[in-house]
C-alpha cells in the first residue's frame, strides 16, 4: 500500500510553478531558506536600537578613552612605546600593582566567606525581620563610596570608636570597607540562586545517608558554584576598581591602579604614566569581565530549579548549619554593616561645643573656600543623577532589549554577544580616565564647535556611562527568562511586532526597571572618579564636596563633611527603598 | 484540491544538524476537517507544524491555503493560530486579558464587544466566569482550555495544536480529548494536531498522519489506520507488538499461527495476503481459563512470562511457540505463576493485515 499522501505535490494553480528554490539538492554548501522576510521597519527600528546605544559608547567612552590611552603612546605625531617600559620598571607601578591584586583578592575573599552564610540565611530560612534585614544589607552596595570611606575613617582615626585598633589609612581598613560595600553583591546574587535551587536533590541526598554538612559540600555549594563563580568575579571587579574608598581610606601609602592613575595625573601630571596604568587595568578589567561572562552563562542555563519562596523553612538554632550562618551573619551585620553606619550618624552629631547638630546647620551656608554650602551640592547631585538615570535608562533598556534576542543566524549571534561584552567595559575600565577624557576630547566633539566642557550635561553623562551597565545587568536577566515561544504566540494571535514587543517583553521587563532606575540613580549620585574632573567649581555634587571638606584642616569642616556624607547616605538609601517599591515580587537582576 | 491547508514537499533543517528533521512532508487538510500528525518525539512533527506556522524558514517546499502560497506572510497575517504543550499564557494578564489578547483590534476596543466575546469563548471551553482570575491561580487543564479559548478568539482559518495534552495526567487527558473534539466540531475549526499518543490522536482527529524520521508514513481515517496499517512501522507504532508470516496454503506452520489465520479468515476483518503479514495487538490470544492439558482444541499454548494488571483486567505476557512474546487477556481475577503453560485462543479484532 503506498502512503497516502492526500496533496497532489503539483496544483494548477500554485502560484510558484516549476522547481522550488532550496528543494532538493543544491550541492553548494547550505541550503536556501525560505520564509517571511522581516519587514524593512522591523529591521530599521532594531538597526537603530543597536546604532543609538554604540554611538553613545562610542563618543562618550571609548573617544575620551582612546584619547587619553593614545597620549601615552604618541609623542610627536609618532607611536611611541617607550612608555611601557619606562612604567613598568617602576617600582612604584608594581607596588601598586600589587596592593590592587592583593586589596581585590582578599576584599572578594572575604565578600564570599562572609555572604555565602548570608545568602543562606536570608534566602533559605524564614525569620521576623528577614526583609527589613534583606534591605539593610543592600544599602552599603548603593552608599556613595565616598562615604564609605568616610563612615570607615571615622570609626578608626584617632578619637573614633575604634581608633584604638590602629587600623586609621592600613591595608586592613581598606578590604574591610570592601567587603562592606560587596558584602551585598554576593549575598543577593547566590542568595537569588539558592532561593530557586530545587531542594528535592538535597533531601535526596540526606536520604542516601549524607550529613549535613556533606550534603552542603557535595550538593549545594556544587550547585551554587556558578552564581559563587559569578558573584566573585563581579566583586573583584568592583574591588580592583575601587577609587573614593581608597583614595579616603589609604592615604599616602595604599591605594589601587585606579588611584594611582588620579594621582599621575593631578598630581604628577604624568599622561604616559597614567596611559600606561590605564592599559594594566583594562587587562585585569577584561580577563574578570570574562570569568564573569563565563560564569554567568552557566548560571544562567542552571537546571533543576523548582519551588519557591515557601521552600524557605524557620531557622533552628540545633541545627549546626544554621547556628554558623546565624553567627556569622550576625556578626558580620552588627560589626562589619551597622557600626560603621551608625558610628558615623552619631559621630556627626559631635560638635567642638558637645553634642548637636551645628554640623547639619553648617550644611547650609558655604564651608571655608568652597563656593557653595552641602545643601545647594545636594541639589546639583539630584538634578545630574535625573539627567543621567533617564540617559541611561534609555541606552541600556535598548542594549538590553537588542542583547536579549537570540537571532538565528550565527554573525548575528556573535554581534548580540560582542555588544553585551561591550556594554559592560565601562564597569572597569577607570572612571577617572573616562572623566579626563572627557576633559581633553568634549572641547569640540565630533568636530562640532560647540564646548561641552563647560556644560553640566557633561557630569550627567558621564555619570550615565557608568551607570549603564548595571541597568542592563538589571534588565537583561529579566528579558532572557522571557520563553521566546511567547512572543510566537503573541505573534500567532496576531499581533504585529510592535504589539509582541510591548506586549510581552516591556510589559515583563517594566517590573525590573523599578530597581534598575535605583542602581542607576545610587550610582550616578555617588559617582566620584568621573565627576571629581568634570564638576566645575561653582557647582560640585555631593561627593566631591565631601572630599574636599575633608582635605581641608579643622574640627568644623570633618563635621562638615560627617554630616554631609550622612545626607548623601540617606538621599541614596531612600531614593532605592522608593525604587525598590516600585518591583514586583519575584522580579530582579542579576544582582 | 486547493481547499483548506496544502504543505508540499516541505523539508526543514536545522543549522548544524546532519539529517533535516522534516524531509520532504506532503499533507492537506480541507477546511473543516483535524488532522492529527503522530508520532514518536522528535520524528519532526513538531518541527513541521512549527513550519507551517511560519515560526520556522522552510529550506524546500511550499506552504499554502486555498491554493496561494504563505511562505512569505508574516506569521502575525497567516492567520493560523498556535496552542503550545503548556499553553505559554502570558502571566501578567488576567483570563480575560489573555482570551481578549488576539481579537481584531477594532473587538479590542470596543469594551461591551470584547466582554461578550470573552464570556462566550470562556464558556465555550466550559469556564465560565473566570475572567478576572489570575493565570497563576489555574490548574494545568485550567491553563489549557484558557490557551485554547485564547488561539480561538481571532477565529484562525487554521489552529494548530502542538501537544496540547502532553503535559496532563491521563484522566484530566483523556477527558479533555472529548472536550477538544467537541469544541473544534463546534466552531468548525480546521485543525492540525500534534500528539505522540495514538489514543489521544485517534478522538480527537478526522485522519492520522504517521510520522516518523522527517517523513510521513501514512495518512488515513482512525478505523483504517488501525485496521490496515501501511508497514511494519506503522503498526509498531501503533501498539501492534509482534509480526507473523502468512503461512503458504498447505505448508506446515505452529498451531498458533493456523489458528490466528484461521480466526482472520473466518471473520473476514482483515485481508490474509499469501505471503503477506499478520500484526498483533495486545489481546490477538486470549487465555482459555480452566482448560485441561488436551482440552484446548487447536492445541494453542503458551507459556506465561509475567502478569500484570491494566485497568481491573488482568493482561497475560506469554511466549507463544511460532509467534513470540505477546500480551494476551484473561478474564478478570484470573491468575496463575509465572512459567505455568495455559490455552489460548485467537481473536480477530485485535489482529491486522500487513502487505508482505
Amino acid at each position: 500500500m503506498p502512503v497516502t499522501a492526500a496533496a497532489p505535490t503539483v496544483d494548477p494553480t500554485d502560484p510558484h510553478p516549476g522547481p522550488r528554490p532550496g528543494a532538493g539538492p543544491t550541492g553548494d554548501g547550505a541550503p536556501r531558506r525560505r520564509g517571511p522576510r522581516t519587514g524593512w521597519g522591523v529591521r530599521a527600528a532594531w538597526g537603530a536600537a543597536a546604532v543609538l546605544p554604540l554611538v553613545f559608547l562610542a563618543v562618550f567612552f571609548v573617544w575620551p578613552v582612546a584619547e587619553i590611552v593614545g597620549r601615552g603612546f604618541v609623542a610627536d605625531g609618532r607611536l611611541d612605546l617607550t612608555g611601557f617600559g619606562d612604567v613598568l620598571t617602576r617600582p612604584r607601578t608594581w607596588r601598586v600593582v600589587g596592593q590592587t591584586l592583593a586589596q581585590a583578592g582578599l576584599g572578594t575573599l572575604g565578600a564570599v566567606l562572609l555572604g555565602v552564610p548570608g545568602a543562606y540565611l536570608l534566602y533559605r530560612c524564614r525569620f521576623p525581620g528577614r526583609g527589613a534585614l534583606r534591605a539593610f544589607v543592600t544599602i552599603p552596595f548603593v552608599l556613595p563610596t565616598v562615604v564609605v570611606g568616610v563612615a570607615f575613617r571615622s570609626l578608626l582615626v584617632d578619637g573614633g570608636l575604634l581608633g584604638g585598633l590602629g587600623l586609621d589609612g592600613s591595608f586592613v581598613a581598606i578590604v574591610l570597607a570592601l567587603v562592606f560595600f560587596n558584602y551585598a553583591v554576593v549575598v543577593r546574587t547566590v542568595g537569588g540562586l539558592w532561593e530557586r535551587l530545587d531542594p528535592r536533590a538535597e533531601q535526596a541526598a540526606r536520604a542516601l545517608g549524607a550529613s549535613p554538612w556533606r550534603v552542603l559540600r557535595t550538593v549545594t555549594l556544587p550547585a551554587l558554584g556558578p552564581a559563587i563563580a559569578s558573584a566573585a568575579s563581579l566583586v573583584f571587579l568592583f574591588c580592583a576598581t575601587a577609587f573614593g574608598t581608597v583614595l579616603v581610606l589609604g592615604g599616602r601609602r595604599y591605594g589601587t591602579v585606579e588611584t594611582e592613575i588620579w594621582i599621575q595625573t593631578t598630581q604628577f601630571l604624568d599622561l604616559r604614566a597614567a596611559a600606561v596604568l590605564s592599559v594594566v587595568q583594562l587587562v585585569v578589567v577584561v580577563a574578570a569581565l570574562a570569568l564573569a561572562g563565563r560564569a554567568r552563562a552557566r548560571t544562567e542555563a542552571a537546571p533543576a530549579l523548582g519551588g519557591g519562596a515557601a521552600d524557605a523553612r524557620p531557622v533552628r538554632l540545633r541545627d549546626p548549619l544554621d547556628a554558623v550562618a546565624v553567627v556569622v551573619t550576625t556578626l558580620t551585620v552588627a560589626g562589619l554593616l551597622a557600626l560603621p553606619l551608625v558610628h558615623l550618624v552619631v559621630r556627626s552629631l559631635r560638635t567642638p561645643r558637645g553634642w548637636g547638630l551645628d554640623n547639619y546647620a553648617a550644611l547650609t551656608v558655604p564651608q571655608d573656600t568652597l563656593a557653595v554650602s552641602a545643601l545647594q551640592a545636594a541639589g546639583t547631585s539630584v538634578r545630574t543623577a535625573v539627567d543621567a538615570t533617564v540617559l541611561a535608562l534609555v541606552v541600556g533598556g535598548l542594549v538590553a532589549l537588542v542583547v536579549s534576542r537570540r537571532p538565528r543566524r550565527t554573525a548575528a549571534r556573535r554581534a548580540v554577544a560582542g555588544l553585551d561584552a561591550l556594554f559592560m567595559l565601562p564597569l572597569g575600565v577607570s572612571a577617572v580616565t573616562v572623566g579626563f577624557g572627557f576633559l581633553v576630547s568634549m572641547d569640540s566633539p565630533l568636530g562640532l564647535p560647540v564646548d561641552l566642557r563647560t556644560s553640566p550635561v557633561l557630569v550627567a553623562v558621564a555619570q550615565a556611562v557608568v551607570a549603564v551597565p548595571l541597568v542592563v545587568r538589571t534588565v537583561l536577566p529579566v528579558l532572557r527568562a522571557v520563553d521566546p515561544r511567547q512572543r510566537e504566540v503573541a505573534a500567532t494571535l496576531g499581533a504585529a511586532p510592535g504589539r509582541v514587543l510591548r506586549t510581552v517583553d516591556l510589559a515583563v521587563a517594566l517590573r525590573a526597571v523599578g530597581l534598575a532606575l535605583g542602581f542607576a540613580f545610587a550610582a550616578s549620585l555617588g559617582e566620584f572618579g568621573a565627576t571629581s574632573f568634570l564638576a566645575r567649581p561653582q557647582d560640585p555634587t555631593l561627593p566631591v564636596v565631601i572630599f574636599r571638606l575633608l582635605g581641608r584642616p579643622g574640627a568644623e569642616n570633618y563635621g562638615a563633611a560627617l554630616a554631609a556624607s550622612v545626607l548623601l547616605a540617606a538621599l541614596t538609601a531612600g531614593i532605592v527603598a522608593v525604587c525598590e517599591r516600585l518591583r514586583r515580587p519575584g522580579a530582579g537582576g542579576a544582582w | 484540491m486547493s481547499d483548506g491547508l496544502q504543505v508540499a514537499e516541505v523539508v526543514v533543517r536545522y543549522p548544524g544538524a546532519a539529517a533535516p528533521a522534516v524531509a520532504g512532508v506532503d499533507l492537506s487538510v480541507p477546511t473543516g476537517e483535524v488532522v492529527a500528525l503522530l508520532g514518536p518525539s522528535g520524528c519532526g512533527k513538531s518541527s513541521l507544524l512549527r513550519a507551517v506556522a511560519g515560526l520556522e524558514p522552510l529550506c524546500g517546499g511550499d506552504v499554502a491555503w486555498d491554493g496561494v502560497s504563505v511562505v512569505d506572510v508574516p506569521v502575525h497575517r497567516r492567520g493560523f493560530g498556535l496552542l503550545f504543550q503548556d499553553g505559554q499564557l502570558f502571566a501578567h494578564r488576567d483570563v480575560a486579558g489573555n482570551v481578549a489578547y488576539g481579537l481584531p483590534t477594532a473587538a479590542r476596543r470596543d469594551r461591551a464587544a470584547r466582554e461578550a466575546r470573552v464570556a462566550e469563548l470562556l464558556d465555550l471551553v466550559g469556564l465560565p466566569g473566570t475572567q478576572r482570575r489570575a493565570v497563576g491561580t489555574l490548574s494545568g487543564g485550567e491553563r489549557q482550555r484558557v490557551a485554547l479559548a485564547r488561539a480561538l478568539a481571532p477565529r484562525p482559518r487554521l489552529l494548530l495544536l502542538d501537544e496540547p495534552l502532553s503535559a496532563l495526567d491521563r484522566a484530566l487527558r483523556e477527558r479533555l480529548a472529548l472536550d477538544l473534539r467537541a469544541v473544534l466540531t463546534a466552531t468548525a475549526t480546521t485543525a492540525l494536531f500534534v500528539t505522540h499518543d495514538q489514543d489521544e490522536a485517534f478522538a480527537v482527529a478526522d485522519r492520522v498522519a504517521v510520522m516518523a524520521a522527517g517523513r510521513l508514513l501514512q495518512v488515513a481515517e482512525p478505523a483504517e489506520l488501525w485496521g490496515r496499517p501501511a508497514s511494519r512501522e506503522v503498526a509498531r507504532f501503533l501498539g501492534y507488538e509482534a509480526f507473523v508470516l502468512v503461512p503458504d496454503p498447505g505448508a506446515a506452520a505452529p498451531p498458533a499461527v493456523r489458528a490466528l489465520v484461521a480466526a482472520v479468515a473466518a471473520a473476514a476483518t482483515a485481508r490474509v495476503p499469501a505471503g503477506g503479514v499478520l500484526a498483533l495487538a495486545a489481546g490477538a490470544f486470549v487465555v482459555v481459563p480452566d482448560a485441561g492439558p488436551g482440552t484446548a482444541a487447536a492445541g494453542v499454548t503458551g507459556t506465561v512470562h509475567a502478569l500484570r494488571s491494566r485497568r481491573g483486567r488482568t493482561e497475560v505476557v506469554v511466549d507463544v511457540d511460532g509467534v513470540g512474546r505477546v500480551s494476551a487477556l484473561a478474564p478478570a481475577g484470573w491468575t496463575c505463576a509465572p512459567g505455568t503453560r495455559v490455552a489460548l485462543h485467537a481473536d480477530a479484532a485485535a489482529v491486522a493485515g500487513l502487505p508482505g
